[in-house]
């Protein structure tokens, strides 16, 4: 049956299911699918702590969605055109973010007597008069699934594992997607089990041909390209674009990489990934826990190499210590914190941005370093390398904050090539002269000392965690020495200042009632709240911070340009404080702390909150 | 290099004009020399030998030599090391630590260190006590053991420290003391010359805190007769007059009298022998205690097995050949790449 094409600006789809449904997987690959078609698209999995959550609860709920567009699309959506809900406890929990006149996609196998009282129903919600709301679509995803693997000689639980694949080819015949995508990436992820490619194969077409041949549809939809910024394109998480950043400076360095870390949720990709990528040099090193992980990072940097970690909240208070070590030292490493909800283990698999004051604080004595942020999953890119940028030029442990929303969530990248990036130049001893006597701790104008390297003859010297005499940095107690170390220290990592651009109003008003001063992964919600209200007149700016230590030059003046200051943070209020002790500005906060993302509309509320009351 | 005549080194090229500032009679200045004494035979140049430390009194080492070091934090040499060797697999590296840099608050460092196998040489400097604190007890003080912060003595059990080398896998693993300057000069030798992680335990009087913990093991009076010097391929001989000997009794090890033992039942050290070894190591009585086995000396086992950064460049090595050299570009791309006109 041939069915009209209906075209869509913006389309937000939920796919949700139990925590063995294979639910990341396929928003995934619809995700990669939609991003070939060249659409702007944002992510959010979201998903449990545990691995297999009591099947069929509300816990084991495992939810992924996406927003794709024809045009910008900066957030992965407030609420949703499509739930696409395995059993009843998915529905449950997503129900109320779809829209109304939505459409749900339904397994209704999994709305049976046992699902319904796991999810705490006494009736089943299908036969509720409030889905008269939505259009439904209900499909016994399990039988149809079964059906197409009849001859397989699969048995029912290994066939099962197959269901989220009819669900997929269903969803590519609604948005008028072609298979090969998918089909390619089961073809190498089974490369080693044939039966497994024909089933999953053959239930994706299944689902496609479902679409076609029954009579749910009326129209299909048609997302067209978005009219990005000309340029190559691919889809990219913000882990994976954490680790090509560091591999990218490594490389620009002229260094190798060595990585050392301990596995932690969200944090452990960056590891995964960077151990694929040993033809690059990368040493990556599993080590015992997080303080033998920085450890041997310092022992990295002092041996010459590139050392990077990366933990999440509890790990980074593990190598507190050591990183205090790495600011005596006055070696080069950068410290990825993935950060999650906390304190203690806390939400570990949701997201928050409550690690900022650890990283601008956490340690022993004054210990100043400098912390640059990632906004979205491809800056995560930028930001990684910036960090390995400051620390190789100015000889200096860097914080790099990511979160579990961008690591875990993807977007189309405008990926650069090698040529486009700048080279880095660490800060070596220069080449030695005879005569001269080699001071570990002499410093040029930006107070950044040379980097002496094992192997380097007539340089021998050395290095640790007392107190280092200034030039010399022979061990010393004297209190002026010490007074003067410590302000050259903090001097130091002020002086990087000057190496950073200056800060833009990134969207919206250059002046105005309002400012939206934000930091981390809330970029793409407060750009398109901000963008929101503009167009309703009111005038409305929006700073995002990338450097948070030191700021930029000039951000002081730019905050004079705006009668109010609000900071909204996903914790309960970190860069509020930094901005009110350095800028004493009456700023106000505006901050959720629920282990998920802002939606815009919670945004643009506190906006005209302000407006109306001005 | 080759083209430049340069002198070769001795003991005193190692030295820094740093006072050192141990307590005076403190047995960390024999090691101190000792260590100086060996390092012209290692046949490195001074810029390729690294010593690495952690917090301790015994720690402040690394500034007494000249060569590369760091004196990292508390327990961490091990972790440090760790990771340059990783890098910098060419470098001769040593690691000072004490009883308890090494074995309380880096006991999980050091274990996973002796695992891996990195070649590093440790020198842990045994004092049965914290000395840098002013006297605490420390994992390896006896039982009982009277100290300011067990004034009514101390409930722990102590570690044995090479028992626990040896059960974390341990390639090489030795003993020597402050007091035979000869004889520490030996087992550092070996102990540089083996491939891999070579612990080497040193008994050393902290004469502030702790004077005369290894006494009975040092002092000329006792020394013959509670010590055992280890020797490959010999008996385990010794005594004032070498008259004792040590004899298996079906797997129990025993004091017998040479003269009147059965020679087939005599235990010959084999430093490649891991069973042995197990055994050796439990010869760990209380010198107070009657029919006590003596404490040995020397290298208690050696074994060849790879070094972690050894297998790292292995695979480094392996993954370029077959992937061919990283390239920055295709890294980048990926492959599902789509164009924006
Ligand atoms: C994190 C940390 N905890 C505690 C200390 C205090 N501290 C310094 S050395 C030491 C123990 C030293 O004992 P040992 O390792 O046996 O070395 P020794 O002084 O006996 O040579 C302690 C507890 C410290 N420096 N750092
Ligand atoms: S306190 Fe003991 S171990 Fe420390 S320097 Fe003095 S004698 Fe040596
Ligand atoms: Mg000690």
């Amino acid at each position: 049956m041939i069915k009209e094409v209906e075209e869509k600006q913006e389309v937000t789809i939920v796919f949700a299911g139990d925590s063995g449904d294979g639910i990341q997987l396929t928003g995934t690959q619809f995700t990669n699918t939609n991003a070939l078609y060249g659409n702007d698209i944002s992510t959010f999995p979201n998903y449990p702590a545990e691995i297999r959550a009591p099947q069929g609860t509300l816990a084991g709920v495992s939810g992924f969605q996406l927003k794709f567009g024809s045009i910008e699309v900066a957030t992965p959506g407030d609420d949703c055109d499509v739930l696409v809900a395995m059993n009843a406890a998915a529905f449950k929990v997503n129900i109320a973010r779809l829209k109304k006149h939505g459409t749900i996609i339904i397994n209704s196998d999994g709305f049976n007597a046992r699902d319904l009282k796991l999810a705490g129903y006494q009736h089943s919600p299908l036969e509720d008069k409030s889905l008269n709301d939505f259009r439904t679509i209900q499909i016994d995803v399990t039988k149809m699934t079964r059906t197409a693997l009849v001859d397989s000689g699969l048995g029912k639980k290994e066939m099962d594992r197959s269901r989220n694949m009819f669900v997929l080819g269903f969803l590519y015949y609604m948005y008028n997607r072609k298979l090969e995508g998918t089909i390619e990436f089961l073809k190498q992820k089974f490369a080693k089990k044939p039966a497994l490619i024909e089933a999953n194969v053959g239930v994706l077409k299944a689902g496609y041909h479902f679409g076609d041949t029954s009579e749910v549809f009326t129209s299909r939809y048609n997302v067209k390209a978005a009219s990005l910024p000309a340029g190559s394109y691919r889809n990219i998480m913000g882990n994976q674009a954490t680790a090509l950043g560091l591999i990218a400076a490594s490389q620009k360095s002229g260094l190798d990489l060595f990585y050392g870390s301990y596995p932690i949720t969200p944090a452990s990709d960056i590891l995964h990934e960077l151990a694929k990528h040993k033809n690059f040099g990368v040493r990556s090193f599993q080590a015992e826990d997080e303080i033998a992980a920085m450890c041997s990072v310092i022992g990295a940097s002092f041996g010459g190499k590139l050392g990077i970690t990366a933990s999440s909240g509890p790990g980074i208070a593990l190598k507190a210590e050591a990183i205090g070590l790495g600011i005596m030292l006055e070696l080069p490493m950068v410290i990825v914190n993935v950060q999650r909800g906390g304190p203690s283990t806390g939400l570990p698999t949701k997201t928050e941005q409550a690690d900022l004051l650890q990283a601008y604080y956490g340690r022993n004595g004054e210990a100043p370093m400098p912390i640059v942020s990632a906004s979205t999953p491809s800056d995560c890119f930028n930001a990684a390398f910036e960090a390995c940028r400051i620390a190789l030029e100015h000889m200096t442990p860097v914080f790099l904050l990511s979160d579990g929303y961008i690591a875990n969530g993807s977007e189309p990248w405008k990926f650069p090539t090698s040529a486009d990036l700048p080279n880095i130049t660490p800060k070596f001893v220069p080449e030695k002269k005879d005569d001269e006597t080699y001071l570990p701790y002499k410093r040029d104008k930006n107070l950044v000392r040379d980097w002496a390297l094992p192997g380097m003859k007539g340089y021998e010297h050395r290095v640790g965690g007392l107190e280092k005499e200034v030039d010399t940095g022979n061990v010393s107690y004297d209190p002026d020495n010490h007074e003067q170390m410590v302000k050259i220290r903090a001097e130091k990592i002020a002086k990087i200042a000057d190496s950073i651009p200056l800060q833009i109003v990134n969207n919206g008003a250059e002046k105005g009632d309002v400012l939206l001063l934000s930091w981390g992964s809330t970029y793409g919600v407060v750009k398109t709240a901000v963008k929101e209200c503009n167009l309703r007149g009111m005038t409305v700016g929006h700073i995002h911070l990338t450097y948070i230590s030191p700021f930029p030059k000039n951000l002081g003046d730019l905050l004079k340009n705006y009668t109010h200051i609000i900071v909204p943070e996903i914790n309960n209020g970190q860069l509020i404080k930094i901005i009110r002790d350095q800028f004493l500005v009456d700023a106000k906060g505006l901050n959720k702390i629920k282990g998920i993302p802002f939606s815009t509309k919670e945004i643009i509320e506190v906006i005209e909150q302000k407006f109306e009351v001005a | 290099m080759s083209e430049t005549l340069t002198k070769p080194l001795t003991a005193k090229d190692f030295t820094t004009d740093q006072d050192i500032r141990w307590c005076p009679g403190c047995g960390d200045y024999s090691v101190l020399k000792q260590v100086q004494s060996i390092m012209p035979e290692l046949g490195r140049e001074k810029e390729d030998i690294v010593f690495i430390s952690g917090i301790g009194c015994s720690s402040r080492f690394p500034y007494y030599m000249n060569t590369y070091g760091m004196h990292s934090i508390h327990g961490r040499a091990t972790a440090v090391a760790s990771g340059l060797k990783i890098s910098r697999p060419e470098l001769s590296v040593w690691i000072i630590t004490g009883d308890g840099d090494a074995l309380s608050i880096g006991g999980n460092h050091l274990i996973h260190m002796i695992r891996r196998n990195f070649d590093v040489n440790v020198l842990l400097f045994n004092n049965e006590i914290y000395g840098l604190t002013k006297g605490q007890y420390s994992p390896t003080s006896p039982e009982g053991k009277v100290t300011k912060s067990t004034p009514i003595g101390s409930l722990d059990h102590p570690f044995n420290p090479l028992k626990l080398c040896l059960g974390a896998d341990s390639t090489f693993i030795a003993r020597t003391m402050d007091r035979d300057p000869k004889h520490q000069r030996e087992v550092l030798l070996k102990g540089s010359q083996h491939v891999g992680t070579s612990m080497i335990e040193i008994y050393q009087n902290c004469n502030v805190f702790n004077d005369g913990a290894f006494e009975v093991y040092t002092d000329k009076g006792s020394k013959l007769q509670e010590t055992l010097f280890l020797e490959s391929g010999k008996p385990l001989i010794f005594g004032a007059d070498r008259e004792k000997a040590i004899a298996l009794d079906g797997t129990i090890p025993r004091v017998v009298n040479l003269a009147e033992a059965n020679e087939a039942d005599l235990m010959i050290h084999d430093e490649r022998n891991r069973f042995q070894a197990q055994l050796l190591v439990s010869f760990f009585d209380d010198p107070k205690t009657e029919g006590h086995l003596p404490r040995p000396f020397g290298v208690f086992y050696a074994e060849d097995r790879y070094r972690y950064e050894e297998a790292m460049e292995e695979q480094i090595a392996g993954a370029t050949e077959r992937m061919g050299k990283g390239n920055l570009d295709l890294l980048l791309s990926g492959s599902n790449v789509w164009t924006a006109e």
